[in-house]
């Protein structure tokens, strides 16, 4: 019997295929992994090459203590990448889950939590994101966390948007009228529906996140000296730009690469996540 | 012989309501008000009216996939429309549906074999190896090719959306399936298809239809009996071959006078019973008998009393003043139509 059927497979092998067939994602998606591999110690200093033009031995270029700029790049990208994934996967949990509950129920209970996120919208993000920061003392994976605690806002509406339209279809319905308890019809039927919307938003998070960071960073309450993410280099080399521009200018080369290539992996994912789009 | 399923003054209304916490009243939508008829094992009981007549609330009130309001939805003697979860729960394995739109009704994001499993497990009828060979079966009795067990809805046409949908509501082999308008969002060449196979099931099984339209001439193929409805009310009902020749309500004309016949001469002497302006909103009821704004025989009293449904010929109910008139005092019209079957 099964030699008769067509070779067939998950959502996520599916999915897997058809990413695969879109280069500019895979290429993207390479990208930000070799990004994350680093050749000298993020913090080692070479006391003879001070503030250096780009060369052969370094080729971005060293700072003003002799540190090798392509490795604390590599090193700083590395503490961005893993904010902005860990932070938007914290406010992908929290806000799929309150949006897909609001919608689901709708209601009293839909109004009440809503009302709850527009409170919190209400409250300057950054301001909390600070005072989470001095009582909890500056431990970077608290920053991971609240940054992600912030930035779920949006994704709930989006979700509750989504599942308020989605829950009337007839294919909900039909799931009801088979007897499908609630929760497992918004985890069947109605979550894996708002993917798209919810894939297109994660990758407009990340690299927000990674920008937040960098403005915490700015401020002395992100990553401390001497790591480094891409906000803090960026930051540190806005100071001496006029004297040693390629300070600047290699971290922020390198921001606007990554966010480019995680902005054109999250369209391939978004398109294979997607069976609607034909598998040749 | 005991009706399988049986209404007994079923009403579902909608409050339309502003606001969440300071919540206004602002009227009440009687979509369905005091519908009662029966349908005996298998037996097809064609349900006929316009849009908006409250004839899709009825399926769904069936299924409680809305809340009655008051009523009783008898299934077996058993009261649905007040069960707990827990029983209902149980007795959708003999109650399905069809529904009306196949882009709608089927998750585009799993497969069809999942979607048709799906019944299955919820009532873990199979596992494994028996689910899939069952829901190869399904697919193989509804018309689809078994082979296309692992694609996704969206790669196929209506039509066989559709098959998709008779094979999920089959799949729990229900002893009745309410199918709300299956055919109307077909073309017409794959609707002939997909009743045929509706009717080919029911003499394979045994089933029992509530079959759900606003076209006539797709109820009248396939329905022992006809009932017609008109904003949330039953109007007449009769076995399908009486009410075709011998439509007595005014509104049950309107609706025949409005098949055209597939033959030009005659169809160039149809008469044409036209109803005046438009369906009156369900928010906003009319007083007396509902129909009264648009009937062509309206009288005074229309307006204010409105007619019980009664039977008058053998089995046959209507809901009409119009009955109650020796024959002689019936508007001339009115009494044409009932002489002449015309086309039917």
């Amino acid at each position: 019997m099964t030699d008769l059927l067509e070779k067939g497979t998950s959502l996520w092998i599916d999915a897997w295929h058809r990413l695969r067939r879109n280069w500019m994602a895979v290429a993207s998606g390479i990208l930000v992994l070799f990004l994350a591999v680093a050749p000298y110690g993020f913090d080692a200093i070479d006391p003879a090459r001070i503030g250096q033009m780009p060369s052969w031995r370094h080729w971005f270029g060293t700072d003003i203590l002799g540190r090798d700029l392509l490795t604390r790049v590599l090193f700083g990208l590395r503490i961005s990448l893993a904010v902005g994934v860990t932070a938007t996967a914290v406010s992908l949990v929290i806000g799929v889950g309150w949006g897909g509950i609001a919608g689901l129920l709708g209601g009293k209970v839909d109004y009440i939590m809503m009302r709850f996120v527009d409170i919190l919208y209400s409250l300057p993000y950054m301001f909390f994101v600070i005072i989470l920061m001095t009582i909890f003392g500056r431990n970077i994976v608290l920053l991971f966390f609240a940054l992600g605690a912030v930035q779920w806002l949006t994704m709930s509406r989006i979700v509750r948007g989504q599942v308020l339209s989605l829950k009337h279809k007839e294919f909900v319905e039909a799931a009801r009228a088979v007897g499908l308890r609630r929760r497992t019809i918004l985890v069947r039927h109605l979550l894996p529906n708002t993917l798209g919307p919810v894939i297109i938003y994660m990758t407009l998070t990340i690299p927000r996140i990674i920008l937040e960071e960098a403005f915490l960073s700015f401020l002395g309450l992100g990553v401390q000296p001497p790591m480094a993410s891409l906000g803090s280099l960026t930051s540190d080399g806005a100071q001496s730009m006029e004297i040693y521009p390629w300070l600047i200018i290699f971290p922020s080369v390198v921001l606007a690469t990554l966010l480019f290539a995680i902005n054109y992996l999250g369209d391939g994912l978004r398109d294979a996540l997607d069976p609607r789009i034909r598998k040749e | 012989m005991a009706p399988l399923l049986d209404l007994r003054d079923l009403k579902v209304y909608f409050p339309v309501s502003r606001g969440v916490i300071f919540r206004r009243h602002v009227g009440i939508v009687r979509a369905v008000d005091g519908v009662s008829f029966a349908i005996a094992p298998g037996e097809t009981l064609g349900l006929v009216g316009e849009s908006g007549c409250g004839k899709s609330t009825v399926a769904r009130a069936i299924l409680r996939l809305v809340s009655p309001t008051a009523g009783e939805i008898l299934w077996d003697g058993e009261d649905l429309a007040r069960a707990p979860a827990a029983v209902m729960r149980r007795r959708r394995r003999d109650l399905q549906m069809i529904f009306q739109d196949p882009y709608a009704s089927l998750n585009p994001r799993m497969t069809v074999g999942d979607i048709v499993a799906e019944p299955l497990k919820t009532f873990r009828l199979a596992q494994g190896k028996a689910l899939k060979e069952e829901v190869q079966r399904l697919m193989h009795l509804v018309g689809l090719n078994p082979r296309y067990i692992r694609r996704y809805p969206h790669e196929f046409s209506g039509g066989q959306r559709q098959r998709i949908g008779i094979a999920r509501a089959l799949a729990l082999r229900p002893r009745l399936i309410v199918a709300d308008e299956p055919v109307s969002a077909l073309d017409v060449s794959i609707q002939a298809q997909i009743l045929n196979l509706l009717m080919d099931l029911r003499q394979q099984f045994g089933l029992t239809y509530l079959f759900i339209s606003h076209d006539l001439a797709v109820v009248r193929h396939v329905s022992n009996r006809i009932a017609v409805m008109y904003l949330g009310k039953i109007m007449e009902i009769a076995e399908a071959d009486e009410i075709m020749a011998q439509p007595l309500h005014p509104y049950t004309q309107v609706l025949l006078s409005a098949v055209p016949i597939p033959d030009p001469v005659a169809e160039r002497e149809r008469r044409r019973i036209v109803a005046k302006g438009d369906l009156p909103s369900p928010l906003n009821p009319p007083a007396g008998c509902p129909f009264h704004t648009r009937c062509p025989f309206v009288m005074p009293h229309c307006k204010t009393t409105e007619p019980p449904l009664k039977e008058y010929n053998a089995a046959h109910l209507v809901a009409c003043h119009l009955m109650e008139l020796p024959r002689e005092q019936l508007p001339s019209a009115y009494v044409d139509v009932r002489v002449t079957p015309a086309h039917v």
